[in-house]
């Protein structure tokens, strides 16, 4: 039983890997990109529950680290880079020091008081965003050239993007575990459980939880440069923090802190918004009390369906 | 091993800590008793590093740690229980002492190997839950144990940092008659290796385990003396009529 | 920039902070006394200001509208407080988050599907339309100098209410020590739903005076709700006179930093770089202050005492 949640895992990468191949078979070969969406929804899923599933920490800014890493490459490429491991470095670079600003500060309190700053400074980076007229401002802004790999475009649509996204999704999946399961994430989990006693244990915990503040926010960077590469469009509304309401949902139906929580949660959302959405135009009118009640009587939301002895970090 | 020398501390006008000295000698537990509002755990904040001391210092090993915040006292060299236990209720308990070893034992910021396979940190960490006679429990969830087993797991998470002076505050609250006997023992059995101080309302434990006592009054200490001189102390008794000890 | 558009701009701006004040008041005693991060706190806005343009359509008098939408506002703030948040008081912050964002998302959408997706306006009463000569050169709309009026007045009148009522004093004992108010034998629940109803109807009426100066339009409650919050950390949660110093300030920067910023920046640089960056860091403004203040006062302006 140890590995159920490698052999999960397994199971999902093995599906997305065939899917290229499946989708074409079934006539369904639309459905890519629908995919491709819900992997970058899974990707900011996965580094937003480093922070709130490992760490604790509820961000509810946490989408604009994903319009911060768009906009990065965007910016990027207007200005004529073009080589998609040169934006990664230039994408990584700023939306981490943003998230080494923003989280040094929001980290000087805890609690609620973390969650209303979090929400606050995505709400500035939205407004920032929105207020950057020579990149399209508020109507966002169409890239005329994408990002190559080694010159090539093969990296630009089709079969080719798909599996880079993935790429970055295990990547992502991967490393998020990994964090969470060494002496690193130890210290974080510590510092969730009881911050007063990782303290009295002799660790820092605020130094902590910065850097995984700081490494999760770089992921949602990664994609938010993917989410360019895919849409070839950039606009502030990925960045406003009803998204980040989004990610949240993602990750706590998914279950707070668990292995695969974070991808299923995310595609979870995304294939109920496209099916509620194709039968029902006004399906929020649906989600939202579906959310309300899932909190109300399935404490633990869809974790507990899938998962039963999860528990809740408060 | 621990040196506290005229610390002093106000609330707005309110002293709470008047000119306090005391020192714990290697092998030694000195015990701080005193009404409530005495100024026990304002006392106790200070040398932890939660409060800073409008002046005087605190010395540990030696060193001046008056400055330093609560982490680093800890890295130091103290080790210290709650009055409210407090422990990693979702780690298992041999994870909660492996945690605890992991801050003494090389860096934290290693991101890609499992902690939870280090032989080593699991290692010295089963030898502290057997120590403190835990080792049964290793594999269950905190959140499982019982009070008294708390209160043990505490004080073997305060050895993992193999402190230079364990502070305890009121470890035996809580506990029934047997449960404080256990942990009487085990206390006299660390002493000789972790010098203590001990911050107790329980007269019994105190008398059973302390070598000297110092009686802690609005702030100032009027008493110090072996338990059976502060007994006889009339200032003492004075403070404690009423006490119910 | 002269001197008559300065102090027009004060005035907007004062107007805009009492108007925050009236959002925050609630949103920072719920949080205060029930530890309850409510983030359909905005959306009450909304309600208020489609309330308002509902009724007064229905009705064709805006005093009457403005009865009924109070009312109306108070039962739905109580009805959700019935329905939903009571049972959400002893949950995780994160239960909390996510149950309001479900209400936020549900109620949105419905203001969309019963008054359309486009925005909508009403004209102010007939009673304050018009404006008047403040000084030589100024001249002001009455029914802006009348909000400002009532935002004083209801601040003052809440600020006493907290510091002098029985109830008052039950809230900031709640807010400080809720174990002792519950061990008082006072019927807590039923001072929960006080406060929260008030709160609410607190809400509702800062969107019912928003709607004829502001556009009526889904979502509206959203972006006021962040503010919000950015003025209750400045103020220091829980703190009802926090709440006030803050939204005022908040206000004022707010809407002084907008129109001056740009015309500042351009005493520095050149005209196209001025009207690149003045909007991003006039926009920015009041989160550079709350930065400040995390800084230099983590617990805010004026902390309630004892709130952590």
């Amino acid at each position: 039983m140890m590995d159920r949640g490698a052999l999960i895992g397994g199971m999902i990468f093995a599906l997305l890997l065939a899917m290229p191949v499946l989708l074409p078979i079934l006539g369904a070969g639309y459905l890519t990109g629908l995919l491709i969406k819900a992997m970058l929804l899974a990707i900011a899923a996965i580094s937003l529950d480093l922070i709130i599933g490992h760490g604790g920490m509820v961000s509810l800014g946490h989408a604009a680290f994903i319009g911060v890493g768009a906009y990065a490459t965007a910016i990027g490429l207007e200005s004529g880079i073009e080589e998609i491991l040169l934006l990664l470095v230039i994408t990584l670079a700023v939306t981490g020091g943003i998230a080494l600003i923003t989280g040094m500060l929001a980290l000087r309190t805890s609690g609620v008081y973390f969650l209303m700053i979090t929400l606050a400074f995505g709400q500035m980076i939205y407004f920032t965003l929105t207020s950057l007229a020579a990149y399209g401002g508020d109507d966002g802004l169409t890239l005329w050239s994408l990002a190559t790999l080694f010159g090539s475009d093969i990296v630009q649509e089709g079969e080719g993007l798909y599996f880079f996204v993935l790429a970055a999704l295990f990547l992502s999946w991967f490393s998020v575990w990994r964090i969470s399961q060494s002496r690193f994430g130890r210290v974080l989990r510590a510092a969730r459980d009881n911050p007063q006693r990782a303290e009295v244990m002799g660790y820092p915990i605020v130094r902590y939880q910065l850097i995984a503040y700081v490494i999760a926010a770089c992921i949602a960077g990664v994609s938010g440069l993917l989410l360019v590469q895919y849409a070839e469009f950039v606009s502030p509304s990925i960045a406003a923090w009803q998204r980040s309401g989004d990610l949240i949902v993602a990750v706590v139906l998914g279950g707070l802190g668990s292995r695969n929580g974070a991808i299923l949660g995310a595609f979870f959302i995304v294939i109920m918004e496209e099916f509620l959405s194709s039968i029902f135009h006004e399906w929020r009118l649906i989600y939202g009390p579906l959310l309300v009640i899932l909190v109300l009587y399935a404490k633990g939301g869809l974790n507990d369906l899938i998962h039963p002895k999860s528990r809740e970090a408060s | 091993m621990l040196a506290i020398e005229s610390l002093n501390k106000n609330f707005g006008a309110l002293q709470v800590s008047k000119d306090i000295s005391l020192s714990v000698a290697p092998g030694q537990c000195h015990a701080v008793i005193g009404p409530n509002g005495a100024g026990k755990t304002t006392l106790i904040h200070q040398i932890s590093g939660v409060l800073r001391q409008d002046s005087g210092r605190v010395l540990l090993g030696g060193r001046d740690v008056s400055h330093l915040s609560v982490w680093e006292r800890v890295q130091a060299g103290l080790g210290r229980t709650f009055q409210i236990t407090s422990v990693l209720p979702t780690f298992s308990v041999l994870e909660n002492v492996a945690t605890a070893v992991q801050a003494k034992t090389g860096s934290s910021m290693r991101f890609f190997t499992s902690a939870a396979g280090e032989a080593t940190l699991n290692e010295q960490a089963q030898a502290i839950l057997s120590r403190v006679g835990l080792s049964d429990r290793a594999d269950r969830p905190a959140a499982d144990l019982s009070h008294g087993e708390l209160r043990l797991l505490e004080i073997a998470i305060a050895l993992a940092g193999s402190p230079k002076l364990l502070l305890l505050d009121e470890p035996m609250a809580g506990l029934g008659k047997t449960e404080s006997a256990v942990l009487i023992d085990l206390l006299n059995e660390l002493r000789s290796s972790f010098p203590m101080l001990l911050v107790e309302h329980d007269m019994d434990a105190v008398f059973q385990l302390a070598d000297e006592v110092s009686v802690l009054v609005d702030g100032k200490i009027v008493a110090r003396g072996t338990p059976s001189e502060v007994r006889e102390n009339p200032q003492a008794r004075a403070a404690y009529l009423g006490e119910g000890a | 920039m002269s001197l008559t558009l300065f102090l027009i701009l004060c005035l907007n701006g004062l107007q805009y902070g009492l108007l925050l004040f009236l959002i925050a008041a609630g949103l920072t005693l719920v949080f205060g006394v029930m530890g309850f991060i409510n983030l359909a706190h905005g959306v009450q806005y909304m309600v208020g200001a489609y309330l308002i343009f509902a009724f007064t359509a229905l009705t064709g008098n805006f005093w009457i509208a403005l009865l009924l939408s109070l009312i109306t506002a108070l039962l739905i703030g109580l009805i959700l407080e019935y329905v939903v948040f009571r049972r959400l008081y002893a949950r995780s912050h994160l239960d909390q988050v996510l149950a309001t964002f479900g209400i936020i998302i549900f109620l949105n959408e419905l203001a969309k599907v019963l008054f359309g997706p486009a925005t909508l306006s009403i004209d102010t009463p007939e009673l304050l339309s018009g404006s008047i000569q403040l000084t030589e050169q100024l001249r002001y709309p009455v029914y802006r100098l009348a909000t400002i009026g009532v935002g004083l007045v209801v601040a003052v009148g809440l600020f006493l209410t907290i510091s002098y009522t029985r109830t008052g004093m039950l809230i900031r004992a709640g807010s400080t020590t809720p174990e002792m108010v519950s061990a008082l034998g006072v019927n807590i629940k039923q001072l929960f739903q006080i406060v929260f109803g008030v709160g609410a109807m607190l809400a509702g009426f800062a969107g019912v005076i928003a709607a004829p100066i502001f556009a009526i339009e889904p979502g509206m409650g959203d972006n006021i709700l962040i503010i919000a919050f950015v003025v209750i950390i400045i103020g220091g949660v829980g703190s009802i006179g926090g709440a006030f110093v803050a939204a005022i300030l908040v206000g004022l920067i707010d809407t002084l930093g907008r129109s001056l910023m740009t015309e500042f920046l351009g005493l520095l640089f050149n005209a196209s770089m001025a009207n690149q960056i003045g909007p991003a860091l006039a926009s920015m403004l009041i989160y550079i202050l709350m930065a400040a203040i995390l800084v230099f006062r983590p617990k805010g302006l004026l902390p309630a005492k004892g709130v952590a």
